[in-house]
């Protein structure tokens, strides 16, 4: 039994089923980071102060508090990784499978330096014992930006997939295998799309 | 027009790519020396909201090739926008029209 | 090419060569019809269950403090000690009835179980487009419902905070809310897959032929309905990861500065907003209602084209208002909240938004009615439950209106008048056309008959028992009489003159309990021995009943997917003999017209 349209079009929409597919998804997690992103609005314009005082020490801007040269390197990272995984797809559509498994493994190594980026920097926050409940401020920040660093590792598992035994249907299904690759970017740039809002909204303002 | 099989498509789309990973790259520079200045909170969130979207906007048309996308999927993310601006809308109003009073915590 | 050309692979039609395993065949499926299956096994014992815990509660409230007569002596010390039942243990009945309900009984038993099994057929389709995303999506409702079940028996019991988990009393409750929390968000990732899968299919899927125009509207509901899931649910999901980590790593998201618990300043850091928590719900929870209420709007609506030989009066018109109620459900939600201290500006906006919605509710049912007029109506099972439904739901909808005008919902909220309204539109509403779907589509999923009498028994002791069970509640709301009350009011002075109505109204549910027998032996004897079906019992249009066998294909539904050459209701169409003219059947098959 085949279900149509897995890989070619369907003539009057113009997509493929995952096409659809995963820009649903993108509008469902839109809306869970939205839920999250009014949540912080909703407490920081109710705070007589932001960040304020956190155990003892007066903070007038959460650039005192967070460390926001890293996280514009983490940033910049991030968006190297988009263009990395847009060039993975392209390469694929451009029949080189070998240009696909470097550029695919630069987004993922790109990812891991994300991540590890902000190991250092939560380890900073514990070792000053900054932890979510000393105070909103830190809540929300933890939960945001924990939130995407489980995307990006949930991305990070997802393309590891089909850098190693995922691309095993290149040899099968060359097509179907280039659908994949652009549906896993068009999560991958949503990640990145987040951390695009997140980083000037938690850091810098 | 979503389905790019043509190399030479490919290639005049990797040249996208490129300038708009310098866009970005600056924009983000731009957005965190404005940062330094310190400026007011209005002010402040405006400015990085707007160079924010311009980043976003450039990673979703570009990126996620929603420049040249069918119209199914620009209406879907259209109402997705939407609706989160709705939420944002409706609940900082709720805030303030229940005497939330003013612009606290900035 | 390939892709799309046959339903199964070529070989004779039926797929019997196929060698799945026992588990592969019937537990780890990936057909959409076994997991539809699935989901409404599943969702109807997790209906009886919810049903369960409110006979309990009822009897409590009938005979407040006296002990329950042998069951009650099988309940532990920390529940019903001496058969008498603690306000803890009616708190805990209370929350996990309304979530069990809600989240695990009615959405998975109208959109799991009648959407997946229906939708593809009824576009014309082999399966959904993701297959095994909707297996994924079926064991992760199932997990969620293992983690609910579960909480009953963690020390000091299930959540007790209310189906709707208020922060700050959800945020210091016992472990069973945690779990809730947890559960939550495995039903939750859940319905957004399934959502997913929906869509994707309803876009991508629909036969040649098949324009949105010309989709049935029980096609129509489940898309909107499945939208309603994909946006709504997420902040919920936001909303419940923040509570989780008020409770577990003691952050204060809801926590207000200064919070006194039991006469002591609570240990937090304060400057959280209660508030926010109810927002976060309601931005679902209200959506949600419309989830629970759209699927069985679409099968009324396909019963009653079915059963009056008519097509529906104003499909178009049909289609616009689901739309826009749609649109609409996700701007009312605060309607919950008047009593919050809400300001004016937004007050006024959440009623003018909660009254415009009303309109399209009404539009529908209108259309409904006047379909009626003049039809040959065929008072079949299925029938009688579709009718049934109309007043039901117009009493449901009507005592709405008062609670959606902040001035007359301030003496209403919280009281028994709110949970008289929101039953009739979810039980003698949505639950009254979920068993008529069972009924209308029984013999197409079995290939068997269903028992006409013990269904007109069903039908006629279920509608009565509920107007018993719910009617006295708006009775009760207006003499004043609170929601969630333990003792059933018998507290209040001023609810003294009402009371008797709790012995009426818990004897009425436990007969309702009586009548729904009949129903399952039905069922169990029908799928044992029931008189065998021929593909189209009810000589319907719509694809499922008119161009797949019944059962349909095991993997592939079709013997060749069909085309579609008209509307889904062609019912008595002059150019064609039959009074049916399934969607499918090709213009040349075209016959004298009747009289000629």
């Amino acid at each position: 039994m085949n279900i149509p349209y897995t890989v070619t079009a369907r003539p009057d929409t113009g997509v493929y089923n995952a096409k659809v597919g995963v820009w649903l998804f993108l509008a469902s997690e839109v809306m869970l980071f939205g839920g999250l992103f009014s949540a912080y609005i909703f407490l920081r314009i109710g705070a007589p102060e932001w960040p304020g005082t956190i155990l003892g020490h007066q903070y007038a801007r959460a650039s005192d508090i967070l460390n926001v040269p890293l996280a514009t390197l983490n940033t910049m990272v991030l968006i190297a990784s988009s263009v990395t995984m847009v060039m993975s797809w392209a390469s694929l559509a451009m029949n080189r499978f070998d240009r696909y498994r470097l550029y695919m493994g630069a987004t993922i190594g790109l990812g891991f330096v994300f991540l590890v980026i902000k190991a250092f920097e939560y380890g900073s926050k514990f070792e000053h014992h900054l932890l979510p409940a000393e105070h909103n401020f830190m809540g929300i920040y933890f939960t945001l930006t924990g939130l995407h660093a489980l995307h990006v590792i949930g991305g990070i598992i997802v393309n590891s997939y089909f850098w190693g035994p995922g691309a095993r249907m290149w040899k099968t299904d060359p097509k179907r295998f280039t659908n994949r690759i652009e549906v896993a970017g068009l999560y991958w740039h949503f990640v990145d799309l987040v951390w695009i809002f997140l980083f000037p909204t938690i850091y810098l303002l | 027009m979503s389905d790019l099989t043509h190399a030479e498509d490919i290639k005049k789309h990797v040249r996208v790519y490129i300038s708009v990973f310098v866009a970005l790259g600056v924009l983000t520079i731009v957005t965190v020396g404005v940062a330094y200045l310190e400026l007011p909170i209005v002010p402040a969130l405006i400015v990085a909201l707007t160079i924010a979207t311009a980043k976003g906007t450039l990673v979703a048309l570009y990126f996620m090739h929603l420049i040249s996308e069918e119209k199914v999927i620009r209406w879907l993310v259209g109402m997705s926008l939407g609706l989160l601006l709705t939420m944002f809308v409706l609940l900082t109003i709720y805030y303030y029209d229940q005497g939330g009073g003013i612009l606290a915590g900035f | 090419m390939a892709d799309h050309v046959s339903a199964v692979d070529g070989h004779n039609g039926r797929d019997d060569h196929h060698h799945e395993s026992f588990w592969r065949r019937y537990v780890f499926s990936t057909d959409h019809k076994v997991i539809g299956i699935q989901y409404g096994i599943t969702a109807l014992l997790f209906l009886l269950f919810g049903f369960t815990l409110m006979m309990l509660m009822r009897w409590q409230l009938a005979y407040p403090g006296e002990p329950l007569p042998f069951i009650g002596n099988l309940f532990s010390d920390e529940t019903m000690p001496g058969g008498v039942m603690l306000p803890e243990f009616y708190n805990q009945l209370g929350a996990m009835h309304g979530t069990i309900m809600v989240f695990l009984g009615v959405v998975p038993l109208a959109v799991g179980a009648f959407g997946n099994y229906i939708v593809p057929l009824q576009i014309g389709a082999p399966d959904m487009a993701f297959p095994k995303l909707n297996m994924a999506s079926y064991w992760c409702y199932f997990a969620g419902g293992v983690v609910m079940l579960s909480s009953f028996f963690v020390p000091a019991g299930a959540a007790k905070a209310g189906w709707t988990s208020y922060t700050p009393l959800a945020s210091i409750e016992t472990m069973g809310q945690t779990m809730w929390l947890f559960g939550m968000i495995l039903l939750i990732t859940s319905s957004l897959l399934g959502a997913v899968n929906f869509l994707t299919t309803i876009i991508q899927l629909r036969a040649d032929g098949m324009t949105f125009m010309r989709m049935p509207f029980f096609v129509w509901a489940q898309f909107i309905t499945s939208f309603l899931l994909l946006l709504a649910f997420p902040p919920l999901e936001a909303a419940s990861v923040l509570q989780l980590m008020d409770r577990l790593l003691d952050t204060s998201f809801f926590m207000p500065s200064g919070l006194i618990i039991s006469g002591e300043v609570a240990d937090a850091a304060g400057g959280g907003s209660p508030l926010l928590w109810q927002h976060l719900f309601w931005f679902l929870a209200h959506p949600e209602v419309y989830v629970l209420i759209l699927p069985a709007m679409g099968i009324v609506t396909e019963i009653i084209a079915n059963n009056t030989r008519k097509p529906i009066w104003g499909y178009k018109v049909l289609v616009y208002a689901i739309v826009f109620l749609g649109f609409m459900s996700f701007i009312v939600w605060a309607h919950h909240m008047f009593i919050t201290g809400m300001g004016t500006v937004m007050s006024t906006f959440f009623q003018t938004t909660t009254m415009i919605i009303s309109i399209p509710s009404v539009i529908i049912l209108t259309a409904l009615f006047i379909t009626l007029w003049g039809g040959s109506i065929r008072f079949t099972t299925p029938m009688l439950f579709a009718l049934g439904f109309l007043p039901m739901f117009g009493i449901g909808g009507l005592t709405g209106l008062p609670l959606g005008l902040a001035p007359t919902d301030i003496p209403l909220h919280d009281t028994y008048y709110v949970i008289g309204h929101f039953h009739y539109v979810v039980a003698p509403g949505s639950i009254l056309a979920l068993l008529g779907g069972v009924y209308y589509w029984f013999p197409k999923v079995t290939g068997k008959q269903m028992n006409d009498v013990l269904g007109k028994i069903h039908f006629w002791g279920t509608i009565i028992c509920m107007n018993f069970i719910f009617f006295p509640m708006f009775i009760q709301g207006m003499a004043g009489v609170s929601r969630r009350l333990y003792d059933g009011g018998q507290i209040y002075e001023h609810a003294q003159g009402v009371l008797y109505l709790n012995e009426v109204m818990s004897i009425a549910a436990w007969l309702l309990f009586v009548f729904q027998i009949p129903f399952i032996v039905n069922l169990v004897m029908s799928i044992a021995r029931g008189k065998k079906a021929n593909d189209n019992v009810w000589e319907a249009t719509t694809l499922e009943w008119a161009a797949a066998p019944s059962p349909p294909v095991p993997h592939g539904n079709f013997q060749k997917l069909p085309r579609v050459y008209r509307g889904p209701y062609e019912y008595s169409h002059p150019n064609y003999q039959a009074d049916y003219w399934p969607q499918h059947a090709t213009p040349e098959e075209q016959r004298e017209p009747a009289g000629v």
